[in-house]
């Protein structure tokens, strides 16, 4: 017996091939050659038997020549000299009264992709464009565009180009949508087909008659049409309104981002667009196919951006099914998370809890996130839920949990009370390094609330030996440190142990540096040790601003109906969609990256840069800003004139109150370096400490102090919250001033003059808003 | 723009591979299957890309179906043609399988080779494409008893053959060529229903999503008309006189449905295309006109033996003719369960523990309406807490509903004109699914 695909059934089928009693049984021949075609889809290479197959060829049985057709097609570029011999056939067929023979050897003919064949496929789909029969048209239309493609330097005949131009006007529909692709492809250096008035008012009149294929298409196309006047714009939208609703996704779509492009600068339009494409959306979540549903739950994530309210009132159709796949389920609760409000919190933290417990981790740590992200706005309902869970004592529920609170204490301090009675008893479930990252960290700030924090790290620190984890140690010495601050009696003896191991036993670099960083820093003093370790915490003060800023549809109006919002991972997606200022959470390791980056911009006053430094491309800035009277502003107008000039605000202290701080960010267009990423964030704080011998100064510079830091924004906002306080100012002029408003601007990748710019408007925005008061 | 199309069995072995575009190495099918193999969780996102291919790939009949496309392509398209490509198999093939698929490669070339041209798609109306298509569909019928049974004596019409046997629509659509005869149409009508339970036993939320399903068989297409029941209503303004309205909340046709004795007699209009298409797709969120099928009343408690007591009462409350078939309840259970031992009300019901999926499996065959089933679970929890209670439930149960529908829908008439010369079949069926259906304990 041959083995399958080996030398022998090549030969095997060459042999039957070739046999004179085979080729005159018809029924024989063509299962003859059935095999070979199944045998070459089975991934062997059968191109051996080239010359035989183009013998069978020549014959009258279409279903024959089509199988033929199929496996000339996949080997045609490895035998060139032998496809010459098809070409005779092929050229003949052309000639056949039947107009399906005629389609056949013109696309066959065309599909052999042989650069040397050109001369001979030219003539026959010249007359192709002009034949009888639609299927043939069709054929020769894309025929060019394929031939153009062989040899893309090539010019293109302006006879050719303008006969497709002409076949724009064809009966048939489908012809009429292949010439727009063939011209798309052919007149793709010259940026595709010219759209002009006529064309589009023409393709707009014979979109009923194209299916939906044709449909999408064309309106893919128009998407480059601007209109000449309001009215015509208008003509155009009350045409296509019937399409924006049809059953059928693609045409949806399609026409969604038609609408988008040429209604870019009328964003009434638009909007009213977004609200009446919701209904077939959320149509499309409930389809049977579950891949259909997925690339709408993705797109109306895009929606979500700009109208957050848009789909309210539709929530449930966001609860997951119980066989639905995990990845819908978690792309579902993110819209979930989004659409809390007052009136359904209850239904939706109740859904959500309810996939805790899912049987699949990740939908279960997805659940708990969810619900973690929830109690930013309403915190005593899901820290309920959360406890609760803690108490199933399963390890990946809790770990999730317990980095869920480091998240959401960090962002709402006023949890903390609850978070730590929580935490007792739960390091003994806790199995993986992030939920055990999470617990030290919080033991490491909430220390001396947590009765039992010491005898944790202890029965940790007597097993650092065999811990294997470098994110735990790191975080093990900072909790420890921390601890020591607030309980040194209970933690003396413990933190010797651990520093003495850390620099005595451990091989690792890291972990040694910053136990001699510790070390030394102890040696400082004791206060220098509390300035250094305890500057970072969230200000219990600063009330974080609870919605999301809704963004112009311009910023997700160029990746709507392509694949990019299904391929962009989740991870993405969230932080992209939230404006709040712990994107860290989601980063690979956050912890470590964070007592890194905390440790080493120390370094520098420590040991005077003896470290390593990094050149990192950001810039910060601080200028005095005097306008006394945006103090006494509400935190509402403020926000609300920022906004205008599309400046979020983060977080602000309460009126009135001194040190009287604002959190803000906003992302920019760079000015210039098109290849670059080519926006750039930009920080802010506004600090009034009250004190009116603030000195007026500029200093700029490029931040090449702060090494270690991998360029990350999240990291950035974390510094920009904690360490503002102890940078030097140099002053230039020196002018006193009676009440000035520092602003403090981080900005990364740097862009000097984006970020000029910014600070002209910022400057511009407080003025006009203190000028109001007075 | 496709660049290819191919289709994979799960085990990875090339069924159909399609170069539209050319250019593409010969590894890029190991790729894909590399890539969908080394996903985690236990289904692969849709999209996926390697270097500027990308893969959208839909999963039907347990085979990848998959096409490679550019970043700026539409996702809805490149998933609507996957579909449609998948429905297209399905009515010339007869059925969805490896095997289907494997005995009938060239079929499927010569399909792909007119549906699409150089990575664009160009038609896929069965209508069109018969015109097209020569080759012949191979199908293994699995030799069966019953299909004799159906035969009376001296071909006399026994009571069986009058329902349509369920592999009836299983068939290649081409078949009916030579078959002469033996026209026929089925009419479905299928609807899904997604429903959430409260503890409290309150509905908090029910969908129904359903569809009118054609599936025909006719070698020359006549027109048909499609009666619905009279009282039948889009939203909540257009209610027509008292009593059970038949309403749903939105609705939306297929393109060939001529709509202009809609609005008067609620006739639908429409001259079917050979193969499966969905003439008429609907929903209807919340306000079910119907009783929910099934209720479901729990008590679990903890023996003082450590082990978890669930006594669960089923109770289906569909009309007493009808009954529901393959029903499942699944609940899951506490981490950790070791042993299920059970005591179920009749002999017909199975339940097993599924250590993997952390759940207790409940099977019933055949479930009849106005009944109730009861079933005594107890499971063996080592680690069993209080806590562990919160790890039960909800419920998903799992089930068909032949003949009936949940909206109330009903097709009053069929007709088809002209009248079809020779004999002429015509089916209506109805079912309803469970899309998920959960029941919180």
């Amino acid at each position: 017996m041959p083995y399958l695909g080996g030398e022998e059934t090549v030969r095997e089928l060459r042999r039957a091939l070739s046999n004179p009693n085979v080729q005159s049984d018809p029924l024989r021949y063509r299962n003859t050659i059935l095999k070979v075609i199944r045998t070459m889809s089975q991934g062997v290479d059968v191109s051996g038997l080239f010359s035989e197959m183009v013998k069978a060829c020549a014959t009258v049985d279409v279903v024959q020549k089509k199988l033929v057709y199929v496996f000339l097609c996949s080997y045609a570029t490895l035998n060139p000299e032998l496809s010459l011999l098809v070409i005779n056939t092929l050229r003949k067929d052309c000639q056949d009264p039947n107009p399906m023979v005629r389609s056949l050897a013109l696309r066959n003919m065309t599909n052999l992709r042989l650069p040397s064949l050109v001369e001979y496929v030219e003539q026959p789909l010249t007359a192709g464009l002009r034949d009888r029969a639609a299927c043939v048209r069709r054929v020769a239309v894309l025929g060019w565009a394929k031939l153009h493609n062989l040899h893309p330097s090539s010019e293109i005949d302006a006879a050719v180009v303008n006969e497709l131009y002409s076949l724009l006007r064809d009966p048939d529909p489908v012809v009429m949508v292949n010439c727009l692709r063939a011209l798309e492809e052919i007149l793709k250096e010259e940026g595709g087909i010219a759209i002009n008035k006529p064309i589009t008012h023409h393709l707009l009149n014979r979109l009923k008659e194209c299916d939906i294929w044709g449909q999408s298409e064309v309106l893919r196309v128009l998407q480059r049409y601007r209109p000449q006047s309001e009215d015509e714009l208008f003509d155009i939208l009350s045409l296509l309104d019937s399409f924006l609703v049809s059953p059928h996704p693609p045409v949806m779509a399609a026409t969604l981002s038609l609408f988008l492009s040429i209604s870019s600068n009328l964003p009434v339009i638009s909007l009213a667009a977004l609200e009446r494409v919701s209904g077939p959306l959320l149509a499309a979540c409930g389809s049977g196919s579950r891949e259909m549903r997925f690339a709408a739950v993705c797109h109306i994530q895009l929606l979500l951006r700009s109208v957050p309210g848009l789909l309210g009132p539709h929530y449930k159709r966001f609860f997951c099914g119980y066989a639905e796949p995990a990845y819908i389920k978690e792309r579902k609760m993110q819209v979930l998370v989004e659409l809390v409000n007052d009136e359904n919190v209850a239904m939706i933290l109740d859904e959500l809890k309810g996939y805790c417990t899912d049987v699949n981790t990740d939908t279960a740590q997805a659940a708990i996130s969810a619900i973690g992200r929830i109690g930013r706005s309403y915190s005593d309902r899901c820290l309920q839920i959360l406890t609760g869970l803690l108490g199933l004592k399963q390890d990946h529920i809790t770990s999730a949990v317990v980095q869920t609170m480091r998240d959401l204490v960090w962002v709402c301090p006023q949890c903390s009370d609850t978070v730590c009675l929580a935490l007792d008893g739960c390091e003994e479930t806790l199995q993986d390094i992030q939920g055990r990252q999470a617990l030290l960290w919080l033991l490491g700030v909430y220390g001396e609330r947590i009765s039992t924090a010491p005898y944790t790290l202890e029965v940790l620190i007597d097993r650092v030996r065999s811990e294997a984890s470098l994110g735990i140690k790191m975080e093990l010495l900072t909790a420890t440190m921390r601890l020591f601050l607030c309980r040194p009696a209970e933690t003396q003896d413990m933190l010797g142990r651990l520093l003495h191991y850390c620099i005595e036993e451990e091989t690792d670099m890291c972990v040694r540096d910053q136990a001699l960083l510790y070390y030394r820093l102890l040696h400082c003093g004791i206060e220098k040790t509390r300035e250094v370790l305890q500057g970072r915490r969230s200000d219990p003060s600063l009330g974080v601003l609870i919605g999301r800023p809704a963004k112009p549809v311009s910023q997700w109006a160029r990746c709507f109906n392509t694949l990019e919002p299904l391929s962009q991972g989740a991870v993405e997606a969230e932080s992209d969609s939230r404006g709040s200022p712990e994107h860290v959470t989601y980063n690979s390791k956050p912890n470590a990256d964070l007592s890194d980056t905390l440790s080493c911009s120390h370094i520098e006053e420590v040991h005077s840069g003896a470290e390593k430094i990094e050149e990192v491309d950001c810039a910060w800035i601080e200028e005095c800003v005097r306008c006394p009277a945006v103090l006494h502003c509400s935190p509402q107008s403020l926000q609300a004139a920022m906004q205008l000039v599309n400046i979020q605000t983060l977080a602000f202290t309460p009126q009135q109150m001194l040190p009287w701080r604002v959190y803000l960010y906003t992302h920019t267009q760079r000015s210039h370096s098109m290849d670059a990423p080519n926006t750039t964030l930009i920080l802010g704080e506004l600090l009034c400490t009250g004190e009116a011998n603030q000195k007026s100064g500029v200093k700029k510079g490029t931040a090449d102090s702060e090494a270690g830091a991998e360029g990350k924004e999240d990291q950035l906002v974390r510094k920009e919250m904690d360490a503002t306080a102890d940078r030097l100012r140099v002053s230039e002029d020196g002018q006193e001033e009676e009440e000035g408003i520092k602003v403090i601007l981080n900005q990364q990748p740097k862009d000097d003059d984006a970020l000029r710019q910014f600070l002209t408007i910022l400057i511009t925005v407080l003025n006009t808003l203190s000028s109001e008061k007075d | 723009m496709i660049s290819q199309v191919f289709i994979l069995s799960s085990k990875g072995d090339h069924l159909i591979y399609k170069d539209f575009r050319g250019g593409a190495g010969n590894d890029i099918v190991s790729i894909f299957y590399e890539k969908v193999t080394a996903l985690t969780g236990d289904q692969p996102p849709v999209v996926m890309n390697h270097k500027d291919i990308y893969f959208v790939h839909i999963r039907q009949g347990g085979l990848y179906w998959v096409a490679t496309t550019t970043a700026g392509s539409s996702p809805f398209t490149i998933t609507e043609f996957l579909n449609r490509l998948a429905a297209l198999v399905k009515d010339y093939c007869g059925s969805l399988s490896e095997k289907s698929v494997q005995m009938n490669f060239a079929l499927i070339y010569e399909l792909l080779d007119e549906i699409v041209d150089y990575g664009y798609i160009q038609t896929t109306s069965s209508d069109v494409l018969k015109n097209f298509i020569q080759t012949e569909a191979v199908t293994s019928r699995p030799f069966s008893l019953f299909d004799l049974s159906n035969v009376g004596l001296f071909g006399a019409e026994t009571q069986q053959s009058k329902v349509a046997p369920s592999s009836a629509a299983t068939r290649p659509i081409q078949s009916s060529r030579e078959q002469g005869g033996k026209s026929e149409i089925f009419v479905d009508v299928i609807e899904r229903m997604t429903v959430v339970i409260g503890s409290n036993g309150l509905l908090m939320k029910a969908d129904v999503e359903g569809e009118i399903r054609v599936k025909c068989y006719m070698p020359s297409c006549s027109e048909m008309r499609i009666g619905l029941n009279e009282e039948f209503s889009i939203g909540k303004s257009q209610l027509r006189g008292y009593g059970a309205a038949v309403r749903v909340d939105e609705c939306s046709f297929h393109q060939a449905v001529r709509l202009d004795e809609f609005d008067s007699h609620r006739i639908l209009r429409l001259c079917p295309s050979q193969g499966e298409q969905t003439v008429m797709q609907y929903q209807l969120s919340d306000d079910l006109p119907s009783a929910l099928p099934f209720r479901l009343f729990p008590t679990i408690e903890r023996d003082n033996g450590g082990r978890l007591l669930m006594y669960m009462k089923l109770r289906c409350d569909l009309p007493p003719k009808s009954a529901a078939i393959n029903v499942c309840a699944t609940i899951p259970v506490p981490k950790g369960s070791v042993s299920l031992s059970q005591e179920l009300s009749s002999p017909d019901q199975s339940a097993e523990l599924k250590p993997q999926s952390r759940a207790v499996v409940w099977k019933i065959a055949r479930f009849a309406g106005g009944t109730q089933l009861s079933a005594l679970f107890k499971l063996e929890v080592p680690s069993l807490s209080s806590a562990s209670m919160l790890e039960v439930g909800p419920v998903g149960l799992s089930f068909e509903l032949p003949k009936i529908t949940a909206t109330g829908l009903q097709i009053r008439f069929l007709r088809l004109s002209p009248i079809q010369p020779g004999p002429s079949q015509r089916w209506v069926r109805y079912v309803t699914h469970s899309d998920s259906y959960t029941i919180r304990i």
